[in-house]
């Protein structure tokens, strides 16, 4: 799914005599989203001083490079979940209230300097919960046939409030050292969150590639009745989706929770299914459902976290930052546009 | 300090239930004052104690207190207020969720001849008359407290530098906007106190963190002070600063705003060297005022909550009296 496919545009953009390489490459679809980020990191390097620099400190990398790693770890998990949501022509817009709901009960569970319960099970509920409202988003989607947006809009209104009735609206703080690890702890030198999200990258990567899951994905999103009616189980598939985006999400809350070490239920994860949906879009993938890229998404994530960084260590004015990121996400959204690529290649044959 | 605040609430309060029990057994028959309150909801910690703080003051100065939850909607306050006209109670308060949209049920009270008192956030409306009084904190003043905290600050500590990084409210909301200007308006006369950086941090932990970390990366050893428009922001700062290998409170100066339970463990800790207090324990002034209101008393129309500067110094002491 991540293989080149030829749209109209590349075909008219490439026409023959450039050599087969060459063009395969400007034909990637991973091309345009990669040469987003790679500018922005240039900018950064050239605007902002020693933002290349990495020290080690307390034994473990320090620097910009590795903050926008560990900043960009909750929403490239987000991403990951969104990405095979947005593949069967869905959307899930309560993952932000999945990250407030498992950040919430984990915090909860393992509460002050002495946890309630051992924290692999407090984990593993706060995970669980995570699950059941996949299932939930999943079972109206595919039982109940609801829209994704409408489905998943319940529980991005209800999940965040239980996550307040639960803490009263406070934040909780936790106190138990173990905990932190997850979110601010290292591993050989960088972020553990870093091997995190690269273990469920290369899971989700394996299970697409080598199983006939992304194929059956994909087919779902392309066409759900052609697909039913070639024998695949596209309720089963669909909740799938669903469970694997709330899952992600679940994670992304333990990490978020276990970073700032209390759960903010009324802030955790605030909009990040929005920044999700960006992230996937600036990959590559169409919302219509059907193709996707994993990959892609991951460079979208990364292409967000940096601008936001940017923005943080170029003193923009908090007034102008929002302007500043629509600039850029219009951009590249507009530069990955067929349309706009036949544009610019009738412009190019023009003169010639 | 804060001693003389409290006996100072507390001699007002005592004055009050003893003037209120004399005009009741000169004056009036013993009928206790009713109040309808229509709260903006349960939101934040702050609010949470904000609530308890008027419940307990309406038991204590033997008011009748009809409390309405809006959860953060306007047509339910304005629903709670109409009903609380119907109802004839003497005196209408309430935290207005918006500013806007006040004039009809305001005016329907003002028909009614029910006064009506504003607590925490204020209305805009084209009729000054329409409301009796707005209690509430002073955003502007709270600005100019960490400014002067940080001017003396600089005057025990001669000849160095200040650089001060802002961690900003969430961009537009009125604490923001004041809180920012106020301590502007303050560290303006001090050359030596220079703001380097300036970003938002929407008020949460998790933004404060990471807007502290570029903070960290670009300006590095250069940072001599955070200044946080509230104790949450402060909090993921600090731990951004322990994650660079630096000691908050020492190597960078940190002063916030709020007056949390988590700035005070902060202090206490030695990783916070202030926090200016915003009082959200507006009950007692309240229950004044809607007296003074009833008595026929003249009240201010602006009335300013007493609220503490906390140095880390009195952290500890202070502590077990928290009571949000």
């Amino acid at each position: 799914m991540n293989a080149p496919v030829k749209t109209p545009a590349s075909v008219a953009a490439s026409e023959p005599a450039r050599t087969p390489l060459g063009a395969l490459l400007l034909q990637h679809p991973l091309l345009r989203p990669a040469a987003a980020l790679i500018v922005l990191l240039v900018l950064d390097a050239l605007l902002v001083p020693g933002f290349l620099r990495l020290d080690v400190k307390d034994g473990h990398l320090y620097g910009a490079l590795v903050d926008i790693l560990n900043r960009a770890a909750p929403l490239m998990l987000a991403a990951l979940g969104m990405t095979l949501v947005i593949a069967t022509r869905g959307i899930d817009i309560s993952v932000g209230a999945v990250v407030a709901l498992s950040g919430t009960v984990a915090a909860m569970l393992v509460g002050g300097a002495t946890p309630m319960l051992p924290m692999p099970l407090a984990l593993g509920a706060a995970l669980g919960v995570a699950l059941l409202c996949g299932l939930w988003n999943g079972v109206l989607v595919a039982g109940i046939k609801l829209q994704p947006i409408v489905a998943t809009l319940i529980l991005m209104v209800a999940g965040r409030g239980l996550a307040q009735l639960l803490t009263d609206g406070q934040i909780v703080t936790v106190y138990y050292q173990p905990f932190f690890f997850m979110g601010s702890g290292y591993l050989f030198g960088l972020p553990f969150a870093v091997y995190l999200v690269a273990a469920v990258f290369a899971v989700t990567m394996l299970l697409m590639k080598k199983t006939a899951l992304g194929l059956f994905i994909q087919s779902v999103g392309i066409n759900p009745v052609a697909a039913r009616l070639a024998g695949l189980r596209t309720a089963t598939l669909l909740v799938f989706a669903y469970v694997f985006c709330s899952f992600c999400a679940g994670l992304a809350g333990l990490l978020v929770t276990s970073n700032i070490k209390s759960a903010d239920a009324n802030n955790a994860g605030l909009l990040l299914e929005l920044d999700a949906i960006l992230a996937v879009t600036l990959g590559g993938t169409s919302l219509a459902g059907g193709r996707f890229s994993l990959v892609g998404s991951m460079i979208g994530a990364l292409i967000i976290q940096t601008l936001t960084y940017t923005i943080y260590s170029l003193g923009v004015p908090p007034e102008v930052n929002m302007v500043v990121k629509s600039i850029v996400v219009f951009v590249v959204c507009i530069s990955q546009s067929s349309e706009f690529k036949q544009l610019i290649a009738r412009a190019k044959r023009r003169p010639a | 300090m804060t001693f003389t605040r409290r006996n100072f609430l507390g001699a007002a309060m005592l004055a009050c239930v003893a003037s209120q029990a004399f005009t009741a057994s000169t004056a009036f028959a013993a009928k206790p004052l009713t109040i309808g309150f229509s709260q903006v909801g349960a939101e934040s910690e702050w609010r949470s104690a904000n609530t308890a703080s008027i419940k307990d003051a309406a038991k204590k100065a033997n008011v009748n207190l009809k409390f309405a939850d809006a959860q953060q909607q306007q047509s339910n306050q304005v629903k709670a207020i109409r009903s609380f006209i119907a109802q004839r109670v003497d005196v209408i308060a309430f935290s207005p969720v918006v500013e806007t949209g006040w004039e009809t049920v305001l005016r329907e009270a003002k028909n009614a001849k029910i006064p009506v008192i504003l607590t925490d956030r204020a209305v805009k409306v084209s009729d000054p008359s329409l409301y009796v009084s707005f209690i509430g904190s002073d955003f502007v003043e709270e600005g100019r407290r960490a400014g002067r905290w940080l001017v003396d600050y600089a005057k025990k500590n001669p000849g160095k530098q200040l650089n001060i990084v802002e961690l900003q409210g969430t961009t537009g909301a009125a604490p923001a906007n004041d809180r920012k200007k106020g301590f502007a308006e303050v560290i303006a006369a001090d050359p030596k106190l220079k703001i380097v950086r300036s970003q938002t941090g929407d008020f949460t932990r998790a933004k404060g963190k990471e807007v502290m970390e570029a903070f960290l990366k670009s300006e590095g050893k250069n940072i001599n002070v955070l200044y946080a428009h509230n104790d949450d922001m402060a909090i993921g700062a600090i731990q951004a600063i322990e994650e660079a290998g630096l000691k908050p409170g020492k190597d960078i100066v940190i002063v916030s705003i709020d007056g949390v339970r988590g700035a005070f463990e902060a202090m206490m800790q030695g990783k916070l060297n202030v926090t200016i207090e915003c009082n959200p324990l507006l009950g007692p002034t309240l229950m004044q005022t809607a007296q003074a209101v009833v008595a026929g008393k003249p009240v201010a129309q602006r009335i300013t909550v007493n609220e503490g500067v906390f140095p880390a110094e009195v952290a500890a002491k202070e502590f077990p009296n928290r009571k949000y």
